[in-house]
């Protein structure tokens, strides 16, 4: 029993340290931002990784939950004869909700793995070392990059899942249930607000690109030097980025969604 | 023969005192080490007695405990992160495995310092990347990527990488392990051939007795976190410490034990019956 007591009380001490550890780092990070300021080619390299080489996963995720938003929320609406704001509720829950979280599961999925992966291997076959004896500081060139690389690709693809949805929204409930296409696009244009709904959307995924980026750069960079630790650090990647984006669009959706 | 004074007041690195442990386990525990300017320096023990860990904290990456680590007159582990990154660009090192950025050309491998601390033209940095290739015998192997090198080819693209900047001195880390001999026999004449013709200060880390005695000016024996014996490598030769002895000459057996502490043989057999 107080062994058990004893093994939370460590657990508990070194979840804390680590948490600090990770802040840390992160403000380390920040600070190396601004060096990245005469060297762009740095940044859009790991824009061109971490973002473009995702699109095509979210582009067809962004078209079938769009497509799936279209057929469910057809019919549900239709039974209260409503089919016309079927737009609404399609770029609605896309915007609000489905576009920044998805993106970012999918994003800690494809590219947050793959940059935890990186980091860690290039700190395993002591590169990270190699460069810091030749005084380049890794955490300037190496993670600062691919940060502020993540944190500008998410927020781009998310806005792409939305926009993509609300075409698969369309295709299945103009094209082929028989909704009113100038109902649909109207409505839309009605009721979702700009600074309401779309504003909020890209603050969302502008937090979510930040939280799943500093994971799993940070997860890299503070992985056990070996295979088995840099496996474990890119499941690591993947479980906390997914729950950070949950639990935190859940404290959001809170703060900015109040009725009346 | 010059005395203890002198080599002292000429040396680039003095080490005094240092105390070094990870965890529960001590790895240093007093070490008075001095490398002289100009020279090759070795540094052997056996393996596991924290030589690369040495080499850590001469280039500050990791922190002593306590004790003095002085690289060219400037404390190491007292610098703040500017002044140490400052002096790192002054020292090169050697990296048992290369450590060569796997994303990038040998080429761009080697003109990856000059790229990052220096705003020289493309064109000048061909010329320099060229010219150390050239040293190590590589200028041909420039387009090839680092997973297409040989453990002993890897090894010297590190080695031109190091020499890129122009350093004062470059710190190796068992540049002789797991090579075959014709890249040994280079890497020995290299390391010497570099030391001189550059002016550099180098120190080697390794426990392969036989290449590094034959290019060393003088060599410290540590073990158990002391230096239990140092001198040229002739002195050490005829020593009469009985650990030097097995060191040098290879016994399987004598102050270091064959066998690693363990209960008697007996009983931990009984032990599980």
């Amino acid at each position: 029993m107080l062994n058990m007591v004893q093994q939370l009380g460590r657990f508990g001490l070194g979840f804390l340290e680590r948490l600090g550890r990770a802040f840390l780092f992160l403000l380390q990070t920040v600070a190396g931002l601004p060096n990245l300021l005469p060297r762009p080619g740095l940044v859009i390299a790991q824009v061109y990784s971490t973002g473009v080489l995702s699109l095509l996963i979210i582009v067809v995720s962004g078209l079938f939950v769009g497509m799936v938003l279209g057929l469910q929320g057809y019919n549900t609406l239709v039974k209260f004869n409503a089919e016309e704001s079927l737009g609404v509720v399609v770029a609605l829950s896309l915007v609000r909700e489905l576009g920044p979280v998805i993106s970012a599961l999918l994003f800690a999925g494809r590219a947050g793995s793959a940059l935890t992966a990186e980091i860690g291997l290039m700190k395993a076959t002591e590169q990270l070392s190699g460069m810091e004896m030749m005084a380049v500081d890794p955490v300037k060139r190496i993670i600062a990059p691919r940060f502020i690389g993540g944190v500008i690709s998410l927020p781009l693809l998310a806005a792409i899942f939305s926009m993509v949805g609300v075409f698969g929204g369309y295709f299945v409930g103009v094209t082929l249930l028989g909704v009113d296409s100038g109902a649909f696009w109207s409505q839309m244009q009605a009721k979702v607000s700009f600074h309401e709904d779309i504003v909020n959307g890209v603050i969302k995924s502008v937090v979510f690109a930040i939280v799943v980026t500093w994971i799993a750069v940070f997860e890299g960079y503070d992985a056990v030097p070996t295979s088995e630790g840099v496996s474990r650090a890119t499941t690591r990647t993947v479980v906390y980025a997914s729950l950070a984006v949950l639990a935190l669009d859940f404290l959001l959706t809170a703060l900015m969604f109040r009725e009346g | 023969m010059e005395t203890t004074e002198e080599r002292s007041a000429n040396a680039l690195v003095k080490i005094r005192d240092l105390r070094f442990s990870r965890g529960p386990r001590v790895i240093f525990d007093g070490v008075d080490l001095d490398i002289p300017r100009g020279r090759v320096t070795a540094i052997m023990g056996p393996s596991g007695s924290g030589k690369t860990t040495l080499l850590r904290l001469i280039g500050g990456q990791l922190r002593p405990q306590s004790g003095t680590i002085e690289v060219d007159g400037q404390q190491v582990p007292l610098l703040r992160h500017r002044a140490l990154y400052e002096l790192r660009k002054r020292m090169g090192m050697l990296f048992q495995s290369g450590a060569l950025l796997t994303d990038l050309s040998v080429f761009d491998n080697v003109a990856f310092p000059l790229r990052e601390h220096s705003r020289l033209s493309e064109s000048m940095v061909r010329d320099l990347v060229l010219m150390k290739l050239q040293a190590v015998g590589l200028r041909g192997a420039r387009d090839m990527m680092p997973s297409e090198l040989s453990g002993g080819m890897a090894r010297r693209v590190a080695l031109a990488r190091a020499i890129a900047l122009d350093p004062m001195m470059i710190m190796y880390d068992e540049p002789f392990t797991g090579l075959d001999p014709i890249s040994m026999g280079a890497a020995v004449q290299l390391i010497r051939l570099l030391n001189d013709a550059l002016g550099l200060t180098s120190i080697i880390v390794s426990h392969d007795v036989q290449e590094t005695t034959a290019i060393s000016d003088y060599m410290y024996v540590i073990a158990d976190g002391k230096v239990i014996g140092h001198g040229t490598p002739a002195a050490l030769g005829r020593s009469n410490s009985e650990w030097v002895e097995q060191f040098m000459k290879g016994l399987p057996d004598g102050p270091v034990p064959f066998h690693y502490p363990a209960p008697e043989y007996l009983d931990d057999l009984l032990a599980g019956a």
